[in-house]
C-alpha cells in the first residue's frame, strides 16, 4: 500500500462526510442561495484551509454558478487549493512519483536542496510535540536509503529524555548521533556536529531541535544562535530549514510559520500526523501568505512513514468526488 | 483581533443609536462577524453555528442601552454565552478532583499534546495539596518515553513506577496499583502513549486499562492550538472511554483556543486544567472567563491582572496607580516596577495576554541588564530620577561615566521607560473601557 493511500484512507471517513455535506448543500435547491453559500463556506472551513481560502472558493463557486447552471464545487476547490500550494503556477509543481519505493528517488532532487559541497545541513524546527524528532529519524532513513551518509545532532538539550529519544532512533536507522549534556548550549552542539560532519565527510547533517512556542522571544533567539553557529563552519548552512507542523493544528499554524520564517527563513514544511483524520488544510493558508512549500508529509510513527508532498494529490485527497457527486 | 471585531461591529451598527431595539437584521449582521471571529479562533464550524443560533435568540429584542454601543452590547452577550457554555465554576471542579479520595487518574490524548509533561505538573500540584502521588509510565511505544517521565519524576520528587521491556500496559497498570498500595501512595497518575483517536486497536488498549483501573479521572489532554479536528478527537475519546474532563495545554502560546469551546460543546465535559508553560509549576485551573476573552481576541486581561496581583506588593501597586494616573511615574518607580515584573516571568508572556500588544517594543530584561539599569538610575540625582526629561547630553555622559555604562544604554533605558509609561497608561484605559462594557465585572486593580 502506497503511503499516500494511507493518507487517503485516514481521510476517507471524514472526506465522505465532507462530500455528502457539500453535495447536500449544492443540490438542495435549484439555485445557490445565500444560506447555502454560507453553509458551503463553513463546510470548507472544516478542513482548516482557513477563512480566506474558503471565502475565495465560495466566490469562485458563485461566479461559476452565474455563468452556467452547473457547478462542480469539488473541481473548483481542488483547482484553487492546488493553485495556492504551487504558488499560482498550476501544473508546475514538482511531480512526485508515489506508491512505489523507487518513486522516491525520482522525486528526490526537487524536494530537498543539496549543498554544492557536502554536508547538506537540514535544520528541523517547530513548536512542542509536532514530530521533529520522529521526522529527523524518518528523513535520515529516507536519505540513507538513497545511499547517503547521514549524521544526526541532538540539539534538544532541554526536554526530559530528548537526547535518549534521538539516540534510540539513531540506532534504529543506523546513524551516529552527536549529543551533549542536558542544559548544554544547543548552539555549541550544533557547532560540534557541523565540525564532525565536515571531518567525517558525511553527505547530510540533520539537526533535531527542542520544541519551542514561537511566542517565546528568548527561545527564538536561541534558535537564531544555533543557526548562526552552523554558518561559522559553512556560510551557506543550513541548506534547509524545515518547519514541522502538526496537521491537527488550526489557524495558529500560520502564526507559527510566520514567526519561525521571520527568525530563520523557513525553506519548507513537514506536515505530520496526516495518518489521522486531520486534514492539515492550514498549509494552504501558509502557502498563500508566506509562499513556503510543503516538502514532506508524515503518515505514521515508523521510520518509513514519510512521503514527499504533491499539491495535486493533496487537493484530490481533500476534495475527491465520489461517483455520485461527479455530476452536480 | 478584538480591535478588528469591535471595529467591524461598529460598522454594522453605525446607524443604530441608543434606545433602539436590536433588530433581527442588525443582530444577524453582527453575529455574522462574530461567527467569522469564532471560526478564525478555530471553533468548530458546527459548534460555531449552534452557538450563534443560541446567542441570536438571546440578543433579539434587547434594548440598546445608552451607556454602551450596540457592538459592545453584542460582545457582552457573546462573551457571557461563551462563559456559560464553557462551564460556570471550573475552579471548583479542579478543586473537587484534587480533593477527591484515593484513586487512579488516566491521562490520554493524541501524540505530542503534552500528556507526559502534564503528568509531572499534576503530580507536583497535587503533592502541594497534600496528596501522595505515584507516576506510572504506560507509554511503551515512543522511544525514551519512560526516561522522560522518570526525569520529570525526579524533578518534582515524585516516585515513578515503570516496568522496562513490558509492553502489556494492563499488566503494568495492575502492578502499579499494588505497588502504590504497598508504598501508601494515594493517587496514581498513569501516563499513556499518544494515539490517534481513530486507531481502534490502540484506543482499545486504553479501554482495557480503564477496566483494570476503574479510574476516578480520565483526562483528555489536548493542545490549545488544535483546529477543526478538536470535535472529532473529543468525541472519539469520550465515546470510547467516557472521559471525566479535559486538560488544555500550551496556552502560553498565542493560539486563540477555540478548541476549548468545541470540545466542551460536544462532550459536555469540563475543562479542568490549563497548561501555561514548560516549567512544572505551569499548570492552572481553567477559567472560562479568560478563555472567552481569548477566543474573542480580547486578550487575557483578567489573567494578567490576577497574576499581577499575586506578585505585586499591593501598597506599592496602589501608589503606582496613583502616579500613573497623575503622570508622575519616575525612574525610581520604573526600577522597582522592573524588579517586580521580573518576578512575573518573561515579559513577552505577559504581553501575550494583552490585546493589541503586538506592536510593543521589546521590553525583555535580563538579570545582568537589570543590574546595569540599577547602576544607571543610582548614578542619577534625585531630581533627574523624578524628572527624566531634563536628562540632556551632558547629564547623560556624566551618568554613563558614573555607572560604568554607555550613553547608548542610557538612551535605551529612557526609551524603555517611556514605553512602559505608555503601556501603563494604555492598560489603565483598557481596564476602564472593559469595565464600562461590563465585560470584566471582577476587575479590581489596585483600587
Ligand atoms: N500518528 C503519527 N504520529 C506521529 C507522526 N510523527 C510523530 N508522531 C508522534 O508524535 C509524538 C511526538 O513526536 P516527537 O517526534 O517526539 O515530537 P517532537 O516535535 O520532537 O517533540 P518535542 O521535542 O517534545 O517538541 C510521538 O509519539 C510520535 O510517535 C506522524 O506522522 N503520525
Ligand atoms: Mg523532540
Amino acid at each position: 500500500m502506497g503511503l499516500f493511500q494511507k493518507f487517503r484512507d485516514g481521510l476517507r471517513k471524514t472526506q465522505e462526510k465532507l462530500t455528502t455535506e457539500i453535495k447536500r448543500i449544492v443540490t438542495r435547491g435549484p439555485k445557490l442561495d445565500a444560506e447555502s453559500l454560507e453553509e458551503l463556506e463553513a463546510t470548507l472551513i472544516s478542513t482548516d484551509i482557513g477563512v480566506d481560502t474558503a471565502v475565495k472558493i465560495v466566490e469562485l463557486t458563485k461566479e461559476a454558478a452565474k455563468q452556467s447552471g452547473q457547478v462542480d464545487v469539488f473541481a473548483i476547490a481542488r483547482a484553487e487549493i492546488e493553485r495556492e500550494l504551487s504558488f499560482g503556477e498550476s501544473g508546475s509543481s514538482p511531480t512526485v512519483a508515489t506508491d512505489t519505493k523507487s518513486g522516491h528517488a525520482a522525486a528526490w532532487p526537487s524536494v530537498l536542496v543539496k549543498a554544492p559541497q557536502p554536508p547538506t545541513v537540514i535544520l528541523l524546527a517547530g513548536v512542542n510535540g509536532t514530530g521533529k524528532t520522529t521526522s529527523t529519524a524518518k528523513l535520515a532513513h529516507l536519505l540513507k536509503e538513497q545511499g547517503n551518509t547521514v549524521l544526526l545532532a541532538a540539539c534538544d538539550t532541554f526536554r526530559a529524555a530528548a537526547i535518549e529519544q534521538l539516540k534510540i532512533w539513531g540506532q534504529r536507522v543506523g546513524c551516529e548521533v552527536i549529543a551533549g549534556q542536558y542544559g548544554a548550549d544547543s548552539a555549541a552542539i550544533a557547532y560540534d556536529a557541523m565540525e564532525a560532519a565536515i571531518n567525517r565527510k558525511v553527505d547530510y547533517l540533520i539537526i533535531d531541535t527542542a520544541g519551542r512556542l514561537h511566542t517565546k522571544k528568548n527561545l527564538m533567539e536561541e534558535m537564531k544562535k544555533m543557526h548562526r553557529s552552523l554558518q561559522k563552519k559553512a556560510p551557506t548552512a543550513p541548506h534547509e530549514v524545515l518547519l514541522v507542523l502538526d496537521s491537527t493544528t488550526g489557524t495558529n499554524a500560520l502564526n507559527q510559520a510566520r514567526t519561525f520564517h521571520q527568525a530563520l527563513g523557513v525553506t519548507g514544511l513537514i506536515v505530520t500526523k496526516l495518518d489521522g483524520t486531520a486534514k492539515g488544510g492550514i498549509v494552504v493558508a501558509i502557502a498563500r501568505e508566506l509562499k513556503i512549500p510543503v516538502k514532506f508529509i508524515g503518515l505514521g510513527e515508523q521510520v518509513d512513514d514519510l512521503q514527499p508532498f504533491d499539491p495535486k494529490q493533496f487537493a484530490e485527497a481533500l476534495f475527491a468526488e465520489s461517483p455520485e457527486t461527479r455530476r452536480m | 483581533m478584538f480591535d478588528s471585531l469591535s471595529e467591524k461591529l461598529q460598522a454594522v451598527f453605525k446607524n443604530l443609536r441608543g434606545y433602539g431595539k436590536l433588530t433581527e437584521k442588525n443582530v444577524a449582521d453582527a453575529l455574522r462577524e462574530v461567527r467569522l471571529a469564532l471560526l478564525e479562533a478555530d471553533v468548530n464550524y458546527k459548534v460555531a453555528k449552534d452557538f450563534i443560533e443560541k446567542t441570536k435568540q438571546r440578543a433579539l429584542g434587547q434594548e440598546v442601552l445608552n451607556s454602551v454601543t450596540p457592538g459592545q452590547q453584542i460582545i457582552k452577550i457573546v462573551h457571557d454565552e461563551l462563559v456559560a457554555l464553557m462551564g460556570e465554576d471550573e475552579r471548583q471542579s479542579a478543586d473537587k478532583s484534587a480533593h477527591s479520595k484515593a484513586g487512579n487518574w488516566m491521562m490520554v490524548g493524541l501524540h505530542g499534546c503534552g500528556k507526559t509533561t502534564t503528568c509531572g505538573k499534576l503530580a507536583k500540584l497535587l503533592a502541594k495539596q497534600g496528596r501522595k502521588p505515584l507516576l506510572v509510565a504506560c507509554d511503551v511505544y515512543r522511544p525514551a518515553a519512560i526516561d522522560q517521565l522518570e526525569t520529570l519524576g525526579k524533578q518534582v520528587q515524585i516516585p515513578v513506577f515503570s516496568v522496562r521491556g513490558e509492553t502489556d500496559v494492563v499488566k503494568i497498570s495492575k502492578q502499579a496499583m499494588s505497588f502504590a498500595q504497598s508504598q501508601e501512595r494515594d493517587l496514581v497518575i498513569f501516563d499513556t502513549a499518544g494515539r490517534l483517536h481513530i486507531d481502534q486497536e490502540l484506543v482499545q488498549e486504553l479501554v482495557h486499562m480503564k477496566e483494570a483501573l476503574a479510574p476516578q479521572e480520565i483526562l483528555l489532554v489536548a493542545d490549545a492550538a488544535t483546529g477543526q479536528e478538536a470535535v472529532n478527537i473529543a468525541e472519539h475519546f469520550d465515546k470510547a472511554l467516557t472521559i471525566t474532563g479535559i486538560v488544555l495545554t500550551k496556552l502560553d502560546g498565542d493560539a486563540r483556543g477555540g478548541a476549548a469551546l468545541s470540545m466542551r460543546a460536544v462532550t459536555g465535559k469540563p475543562i479542568k486544567f490549563a497548561g501555561v508553560g514548560e516549567k512544572l509549576d505551569d499548570l492552572e485551573p481553567f477559567y472560562a472567563e479568560r478563555m472567552a476573552g481569548r477566543i474573542l481576541g480580547m486578550g487575557d486581561v483578567v489573567g494578567l491582572v490576577e497574576k499581577a496581583q499575586e506578585t505585586f506588593d499591593a501598597e506599592k501597586a496602589e501608589e503606582m496607580q496613583a502616579r500613573i494616573a497623575d503622570q508622575s511615574l519616575n525612574l525610581e518607580d520604573f526600577l522597582s516596577q522592573l524588579q517586580q515584573l521580573k518576578k512575573l516571568g518573561p515579559l513577552e508572556n505577559l504581553l501575550g495576554m494583552l490585546p493589541g500588544m503586538g506592536k510593543m517594543p521589546d521590553l525583555s530584561v535580563g538579570e545582568s541588564q537589570l543590574k546595569r539599569i540599577e547602576a544607571i538610575i543610582q548614578s542619577m540625582t534625585p531630581m533627574e530620577r523624578r524628572r527624566p526629561e531634563i536628562l540632556n547630553a551632558g547629564r547623560r555622559t556624566r551618568i554613563a561615566r558614573g555607572s560604568g555604562t554607555s550613553v547608548a544604554e542610557i538612551n535605551d533605558l529612557l526609551k524603555q521607560f517611556n514605553a512602559m509609561k505608555k503601556m501603563m497608561k494604555e492598560m489603565g484605559k483598557m481596564q476602564k473601557a472593559m469595565a464600562r462594557k461590563g465585560v470584566l465585572p471582577k476587575m479590581r486593580l489596585g483600587r
